[in-house]
């Protein structure tokens, strides 16, 4: 990390934020999402859909950078996030 | 248990337009591979705002030769290694149309392997993505004209010693004018890839190195496909450009990934109407298919 | 529809048969030729491929016939007419997507220009001994359609008839002509264009999300054209209506079901046979392809000493004419298959006499026409 320099505009510089959404029916368990989300939001539930798996669960919501990176792993299509609107954000807040 | 921002089923996955929902779940096993590099197809037709009824897949037999099942495009799945010519025929009726051979390694370069050089030797303008499992998986585990030497399957129950395709080098050999490879990780270069492939004039290929996890794992005790997955990350190697006589897989060692080749060269259909416009003159009209009704 | 003048070398021609079917391809329509190099068949890829370029067809010379008979599907799911043209050994290839093409029920024309075998046999000298391999080579239970030209002038007419029947049965039909009527140069009539009557394709007219590939209940579906958004799926196994796979042993029974039904249901009009003086006759001789012009002599000969003797010619050889030769079964003292092979269609006769009349077969292992002699020594035979 030393070689990168600070971004000057870091203050005004807005991470993303995302909403997960698991469509837990389709989840095969693999753990792809979980082990490869940068921020470490997912982890695997104890809970079992009813082919047997378990499906990711959201720890940290509020970590999510809503980078996609899950979404674009999953191989069963069974998750993917959303952007959260700023406005939402405030309201939210 | 679950948490508040989770929603249930009713959801609708972003890709979904792009999937046959009433087919949805699919049969791959949980932690194969292929699922992933149908999610970046998807993203990379996305990506290309191409008009996608004028997308077609043709598959093969085998694990990845069910990929047409699933994709949401006028969609073949045919014979076993008689994807590449089939799609070929569908090209050249109609032209208009981006036409994308989805199938595995045995299929394309084992009992397809003279349909694969043959195509590339003509540049016909089709895209092939070649899933290489290094298995056969279909039929339970097989050895495959893939499968890194010292690697187990059920017919190399001692470990394989035949010496596998180099499938990227096949292809450039063969005339194809794009080349790359990559790994089911990489998945946002995967998807870069397949636009670029798609939106190619010529015979482009992409090789996706993707887990096995039911055969090519277990049987050589490789863990799950999450294993390889964290295999990949840790042993793969972007080289754009590499020399493709050195990136040869070997078993368990470094897998080098990147666009190896991008060239320029006449597809079959501009060489015939180059050529015959030549011989003809004004009395040639080139080839250029439309709907069959002509 | 009429043939489009373009493609229509209308007059008299002094032509081989495989030229005189090259035309009759023409004419229908073709617009795509797949094809790998094999004697005795090869002028007809030869002829294509020197017709096409000023009239907007496309002729490419494959790897091999495995990937000309897919490509001839994947050009026709394409929307063109296309056809393929081989002899036994590549016909032996062919027959893995030949069983594509009736799954998926993809109309194209397939000629297999006969010669000895088995394996590379007679690559110059005829036969008709891939008769049975028409009917069954690929696997699985299915139908087939099987013209036999006798002559340069049928090459021609049959080639225009099984581009017909292909698109209206929705299926692979196959011209199975042989290396004499191949290689023989007779005068050939071409027909002006707007007496070609041709059958286009059907397509399906609801809109796209309304139709699949298979409609139910219906026998024979239209076709959905691709790149016009009814993004319908297709597969070489077992399907329902949606073309989804299906596998289990009703939607197996419904698949096959029907695709036999197409033709069984059917067989009156695909049944095109010839006949002559079998209305008295008391020994009839059944035989088809260039067979059916060397039997001539010998009938005629058995005829002048008295013997009734009567001539059916198969045109259409598959689906065979159960009906007609069940009924000429209950009326003749014997039925004679005269084909350069050691019994192949024979045993369908046989079958479908069902002992109610002597068979015969006049047979032999292929290289030659039959000799004239040896059927008129089978018709003294058989009036024994
Ligand atoms: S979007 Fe990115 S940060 Fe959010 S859960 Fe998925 S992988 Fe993690
Ligand atoms: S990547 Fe998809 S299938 Fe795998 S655990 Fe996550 S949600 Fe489930
Ligand atoms: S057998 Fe292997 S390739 Fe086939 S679906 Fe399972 S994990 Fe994937």
């Amino acid at each position: 990390m030393a070689f990168w320099r600070t971004p000057l505009d870091i203050d005004k510089l807005k991470i993303p934020k995302g909403e997960l959404h698991i469509i837990k029916e389709r989840c095969k368990g693999c753990g792809f999402c979980v082990e490869y989300c940068p921020k470490g939001v997912l982890q695997l539930s104890d809970e079992f859909n009813s082919k047997g798996y378990h499906p990711p669960e959201v720890v940290k919501p509020e970590e999510c950078v809503n980078c996609d990176l899950c979404e674009v792993l999953c191989p069963d299509f069974a998750i993917y996030c959303v952007r959260i609107e700023e406005e939402e954000e405030e309201v939210d807040n | 248990m679950s948490v508040e921002t989770t929603k249930q089923v009713s959801d609708e996955h972003p890709m979904e337009h792009l999937l046959r929902m009433d087919r949805i779940p699919h049969i791959w096993c949980s932690t194969c591979g292929l699922g992933t590099t149908v999610r970046a197809l998807a993203e990379a037709l996305e990506q290309l705002e191409i008009d996608h009824d004028k997308v077609a897949v043709v598959s093969g037999i085998g694990c990845t030769g069910r990929v047409a099942g699933y994709l949401k495009l006028d969609s073949f799945h045919t014979t076993h290694g008689r994807a590449v010519p089939f799609a070929m025929g569908l090209h050249i009726a109609r032209p208009d149309m981006k036409v994308i051979v989805f199938s595995g390694d045995g299929d394309l370069v084992s009992i397809g392997g003279n349909h694969f050089i043959h195509t590339a030797r003509r540049n016909i303008d089709i895209t092939v993505i070649c899933v290489n499992n290094f298995i056969y998986a279909m039929t339970g585990g097989q050895v495959a004209p893939t499968t890194p030497i010292r690697a187990r399957s059920k017919t190399t129950p001692y470990g394989n010693y035949e010496t596998p395709f180099n499938i990227p080098l096949l292809a450039a050999s063969s005339g194809a004018v794009y080349v790359a490879r990559w790994t089911a990780l990489h998945v946002r270069r995967m998807a870069m890839s397949f636009a670029e492939a798609i939106s190619k004039r010529g015979f482009s290929l992409v090789e996706v190195i993707a887990p096995c996890s039911t055969l090519y794992a277990r049987l050589n005790k490789l863990g799950t496909g999450l294993s390889l997955m964290k295999f990949y990350h840790d042993n793969s190697e972007i080289r754009h450009g590499a020399d493709l006589n050195d990136i040869a897989i070997d078993y368990q060692s470094k897998i080098v990934v990147g666009k190896f080749l991008d060239v320029e060269k006449p597809t079959y259909l501009d060489a015939l109407n180059h050529h015959n416009a030549g011989i003809f003159g004004d009395k040639y009209k080139p080839y250029g298919g439309g709907n069959g009704s002509d | 529809m009429k043939a489009d003048p373009q493609n229509v070398l209308t007059g008299a021609h002094y032509l081989d048969g495989n030229y005189a079917i090259a035309e009759g391809a023409i004419a229908a329509g073709c617009k795509f030729f797949a094809g790998y190099p094999i004697t005795p068949s090869t002028e007809i890829a030869e002829r294509v491929s020197r017709r096409f370029p000023l009239i907007g067809g496309i002729f490419v010379q494959m790897e091999d016939e495995l990937a000309s008979m897919a490509a001839i599907l994947g050009a026709s799911w394409g929307g063109k007419k296309s056809m393929s043209c081989t002899s036994g050994p590549g016909f032996s290839l062919m027959m893995e997507n030949f069983g594509l093409g009736i799954m998926l029920e993809t109309p194209c024309v397939l000629v297999n220009v006969q010669r000895g075998g088995p394996s590379t046999g007679l690559p110059t000298l005829p036969g008709q001994a891939d008769m049975m391999q028409a009917r069954w080579g690929s696997h699985g239970d299915y139908e087939v359609i099987a013209l036999a030209p006798d002559s340069p002038q049928e090459g021609f007419e049959l080639t225009i008839h099984a581009f017909n029947l292909s698109e209206k049965y929705r299926m692979p039909v196959l011209l199975m002509t042989d290396e004499c009527v191949g290689h023989m140069t007779e005068k050939v009539i071409i027909p002006p264009p707007e007496e070609i009557e041709l059958i286009e394709r059907r397509y399906t007219d609801k809109k796209p999300g309304e139709a699949w590939p298979y409609q139910e209940n219906e026998l024979i579906s239209p076709m959905l054209p691709v790149g016009e958004g009814y993004k319908f799926h297709i597969t070489g196994l077992t399907h329902d209506y949606r073309g989804y796979p299906v596998i289990n042993a009703e939607a197996q029974a419904e698949n096959v079901d029907r695709l036999m039904a197409k033709v069984k249901e059917n067989v009156d009009d695909l049944t095109w046979l010839e006949e002559k003086d079998v209305e008295d006759a008391e020994v009839v001789v059944v035989s088809y392809g260039i067979s059916s012009r060397v039997v001539q002599p010998a009938i005629a000969k058995a005829r002048e000493e008295g013997i009734k003797v009567g001539q059916i010619k198969m045109v259409t050889v598959w689906p065979f004419p159960e009906k007609r030769i069940r009924e000429l079964a209950g009326k003749v003292k014997a039925l004679i298959m005269v084909e350069m092979n050691y019994g192949q269609v024979y045993l369908e006769m046989d079958r479908c006499a069902a002992g109610r009349c002597e068979t015969y077969i006049c047979g032999h292992a292929g290289g030659t026409v039959h000799d004239p002699g040896s059927v008129y020594s089978t018709i003294k035979d058989a009036v024994k």
